[in-house]
Order: structure tokens, then sequence, then C-alpha cells
């Protein structure tokens, strides 16, 4: 029962350890939330997809190999 | 001893649980900060003439600025210099609600600091971004 007064202790100390992560500041996390805000303030549109698209559809039908019987 | 093992394993879960939890997304949908963002918006379509022409650019610490007054025809700075105090007041209401947001007030400072990079980063080319105290056109 004695061991309990050398195990609280060090519970107590790892807890805090693993609490005082959260007070870093997740700057990746930051600019994600940033450019996410400034694309809508100032109404940037992601281009470059309609291109893509287009040079889809003329892509030659697909040529069915028959199976060996 | 075998108790304590359990113990320690235990705890070991719980840290990393805790760890794991602590990796949070930055929150931005509060209604404090949509309406910030739809302010901002507006604002905007104003605005972009004038950081067109040079007259008003961004400032490194997350700001905008009037840079060059004689851009702006008379008639027509009274409103800048409104435009310019609006956007700021927003601005600077944007990087507290989103602290606070979070539950951590002390990271307007970072917060703001963040923004002021990207702002500068993303703005569009002719446009008049401050680095290190002068003024610089993208």
């Amino acid at each position: 029962m004695k061991k309990i007064w050398t195990v609280l202790p060090l519970a107590v100390i790892a807890l805090s350890a693993c609490v005082t992560i959260n007070i870093y500041f997740p700057a990746a996390e930051a600019e994600k939330a940033a450019d996410k805000i400034i694309d809508e303030v100032w109404q940037i549109e992601k281009s470059g997809t309609v291109s893509k698209s287009d040079k889809s559809s003329s892509v030659a039908p697909e040529i069915k190999m028959e199976k060996p019987i | 001893m075998n108790n304590l093992i359990k113990f320690c394993f235990a705890l070991f879960v719980l840290c990393v649980s805790a760890a794991a939890s602590a990796q949070v997304n930055i929150e931005i949908n509060t209604p404090g900060v949509v309406a910030l963002k739809r302010s901002m918006q507006t604002r905007h379509t104003q605005l972009a003439e004038f950081y067109n022409n040079g007259a008003v650019g961004l400032t490194s610490d997350g700001l905008v600025a009037l840079r060059d007054a004689n851009a702006v025809p008379l008639a027509s700075r009274q409103k800048v210099n409104g435009l310019v105090a609006a956007e700021n007041q927003d601005r600077k209401a944007l990087y507290t609600e989103i602290a606070r947001a979070n539950a951590h007030p002390e990271w307007e400072g970072d917060i703001r600091n963040t923004f002021a990079q990207r702002w500068i980063q993303r703005a569009q080319a002719g446009w008049w971004v401050q680095s290190g105290g002068s003024w610089l056109k993208k």
C-alpha cells in the first residue's frame, strides 16, 4: 500500500507533462486556417482543373481482352 | 508488482491519447469569425481597387495602411481612410476572436503574425506589401 505514495507523484508529473503539450502554438494548423480565411475574404478560386477534364474525354477507347479458353 | 505494471501501462495509454487530442485544429467556424469574414469580404470589393493602384498596402503586422495618398483622388480620400480604419478594426477583432474561440487568448500575437505572413505571401502581383519597414511591390 505504501507503493501508492511513490507511484502517485510520478503519475501527477507524467500527466502534467502531457498537458503542457497543449500550450504550444500550432503554427502549421494556424497557417492552414489563415489560408482558408484569406481564400474567402479575397475570393481566390482554385483554377487548373478545367484543362485536365477536357483531355480525359479524348482518351482512346479501351481494348477488351478475351480470355483464352 | 503486477499492478504497478498495469498502472504504468494505463498511464502510458492516457498520455498518448492526451497527446493525440492536443493536435487540435484551429477553430474558425464560430459565429464571430464567420461574421467578420463576411464583413471583410464585402469590404474587399471596394478595397481591391486601392490595393491595385498602390494607395493601400499590406503591413507586416497583419493590417492594412494608406501607403500613397496621392494615388487617391481628393474626393475619395475620406472613403479610403474609412475603409482602412474599418478593415483594421475587423482584422484585429478577427485575430482576437480566433484566439478566444480556441480557448487560448494568449495566442493572439502568434495568430496575428501568422496572418501577416500569409496576407503578404498571397497578395496579388502589383500590390504593395511591407517588408522590414519598407514598402515593396509584388
